[in-house]
């Protein structure tokens, strides 16, 4: 691992000049807001004046100058998660700030303005964040790059957009997307896909790797990339309509193909089957994976 | 439903109420009663309101005794209180050390405390006690039943080895609860062993010593047993403890009357002086001014 060229694998927590949001707030409680923000830069012997100076910086991003007096025991907790913030930001030389599910105990209508906060004093200071959550909607809208990691392995790094379109993993597929990605198990048949014999044909590039992979193979979709008509279409695939969930601009249709259960989401506008339907796969958007892996 | 029949829940309080005034309500005003009367002999006793307090009020020899319980308190919570926190934070957090050093700290809790004042009178004695042999070898003249200086000693030290243990004890437990991101988070700001514990480890504990220091101070101010053991209130008057002169004055001399408003008196002080250190430490919690 590097931190601005500089290896630090093997360093502490503390040697790595990293600053660090933890899921609950944690502050001094007996100090003030002020020597809260203080504290870091106090450890580290830095003079008084300068110390003032990069402690009102700070408190002014974070809008804390009105606090700057008072105890920090008595805040909301979100003024409490601005103030931990805040003693990483004021350290001019920190490497990179972690957050831990910082916004877990926060009130949801807290939650958007301490949101866009970050996502300004990221474009204001450009520092490294790195953001842990659980929650998709999160950690698309607020990254540049997503990293997603799954029992304890790191099974995909990449663009919000890459996640969605190219999902490396299984689970990258079905966490990422609501509802997540479609999985339906097949064997390979030339450049068709054969879903207990319904055939979904591949794109010959995905077909052929697919004919090299080992192990379980699967075919994964969107749902939003799934094309539902209401008569037999050309590679058209029959299926039944389940249920329709109306979610307001778009409607949720299950469906069930072969014995499998698949999820198509359909814009507003677009007819609605019922009962039978034919699905198409566009070869474009249909991937293939063998045992969870996205193969390429 | 009729109102009586609402009232009858009463009746379950009953039991409760009679408990609280057998152990509690009718000893106080048995107190109460002797305080304000001349106990002549059985059956004689004559009406004198407010004088025993009067008189108890200026007495020289309960200001005395007085001014040596709260030297004592003090002392002891002086002592017991850093030593206690001390070795909280020196005690193992984890593996076989953490029963070990639990039960080690929790035995003199264990022992009956007139039998502490037994231990600590052979342990001290100048001629054949460990203590007081080894320190009289090194040309140290001591004698706890002779020298007042050395029975203070002698008395601050079985105290502080009685009762340290359960302020670490409490101390202890409040350090373990305190969640790790704070040492983590302390870390990071680059903060020292001092500074974490100052601003972290001390603050959490609050709580807990608060408990530790009140029942410390309770217990020390009402400390009798282990002194009259020990000392006896000697050598002279000098290590007569309020506690110590209310028996003295009461089952000694038979003085009911005063020995009685002089324990009302002493009540009054634990509960008063109780109360304040609990409003302190309650404010100094809020983060308010004291």
């Amino acid at each position: 691992m590097l931190y601005n060229g500089n290896d630090v694998t093997d360093l502490s927590a503390e040697k790595r000049n990293i600053a660090q949001v933890f899921q609950f707030p944690v502050l001094y409680d007996t100090m003030t807001v002020f020597d809260n923000l203080a504290f870091p830069l106090r450890n580290r012997g830095i003079e008084k004046m300068e110390v003032t100076k990069r402690v009102h910086e700070v408190a002014d991003i974070l809008d804390l100058i009105p606090f700057l007096k008072k105890k920090a025991a008595g805040l909301t907790a979100d003024a409490k998660q601005k103030i931990s913030l805040g003693r990483g930001l004021v350290r001019s030389d920190v490497a990179a700030i972690l957050f831990d599910e910082p916004l877990t105990v926060i009130d949801p209508h807290l939650k958007w303005g301490l949101r866009r906060k970050l996502k300004e004093i990221h474009e204001q200071l450009k520092l490294t964040l790195i953001y842990v959550t659980h929650d998709q909607m999160e950690a698309l809208t607020f990254a540049d790059t997503v990293v997603v990691m799954y029992e304890g392995e790191i099974v995909q790094i990449g663009t919000p957009q890459d996640l969605f379109e190219n999902p490396e993993h299984r689970f990258v597929g079905y966490f990422i997307g609501s509802p997540g990605m479609n999985f339906l198990p097949c064997t390979l048949d030339g450049d068709v896909a054969q879903v207990d014999g319904a055939r979904i044909t591949l794109d010959k590039k995905t077909a052929a790797l697919g004919r090299q992979a080992r192990g379980k193979l699967e075919v994964g979709i969107r749902p939003v990339h799934l094309e539902l008509s209401l008569e037999p279409v050309k590679r058209g695939v029959p299926a039944t309509v389940k249920a329709v969930e109306d979610q307001g601009s778009y409607k949720i249709v299950t469906l069930t193909l072969a014995d499998k259960t698949l999820r198509a989401k359909l814009l507003e506008g677009k007819p609605v089957p019922e009962g039978k339907t034919w699905v198409t796969f566009p070869a474009q958007w249909t991937r293939l994976f063998a045992d969870g892996r996205l193969v390429k | 439903m009729d109102k009586w029949e609402n009232n009858k829940a009463w009746f379950l309080v009953i039991p409760v109420c009679a408990f609280v005034a057998f152990s509690a309500i009718i000893p106080l005003m048995t107190v109460v009663n002797y305080s304000v009367q001349d106990i002549i002999g059985p059956g004689a006793s004559v009406f004198v309101g407010t004088d025993w307090f009067k008189n108890v009020l200026h007495d020289y020899r309960l200001h005395d005794a007085l001014w040596r319980q709260f030297l004592f308190s003090g002392l002891v919570l002086l002592i017991e209180m850093p030593l206690g926190i001390l070795i909280a934070l020196a005690m193992p957090k984890r593996g076989w050390g953490v029963p070990f050093s639990l039960v080690t700290l929790a035995l003199p809790l264990l022992i009956p405390w007139n039998t502490i004042g037994t231990i600590w009178i052979i342990f001290t004695r100048p001629d054949i006690g460990l203590f007081g042999s080894a320190i009289n070898s090194l040309g140290v003249a001591f004698d706890h039943t002779r020298r007042p200086l050395d029975a203070w000693v002698t008395l601050v030290l079985m105290e502080v080895w009685h009762w340290t243990p359960l302020v670490s004890l409490l101390a202890y437990a409040g350090l373990r609860a305190i969640p790790e991101v704070y040492y983590q988070a302390a870390k990071i700001d680059g903060a020292s062993p001092w500074a974490t514990f100052y601003y972290i480890q001390l603050p959490k504990m609050r709580g807990v010593l608060t408990i530790a220091l009140l029942l410390r101070f309770m217990d020390s101010f009402l400390i009798y047993a282990e002194p009259f053991v020990l000392t006896g209130g000697g050598p002279g008057n000098s290590t007569t403890f309020l506690s110590i002169y209310v028996v003295k004055l009461a089952l000694g001399q038979f003085d009911l009357g005063p020995a009685a408003a002089l324990s009302l008196i002493y009540f009054l002080i634990v509960l008063l002086l109780s109360f304040i250190f609990f409003q302190v430490l309650q404010r100094v919690g809020k983060g308010e001014k004291v």
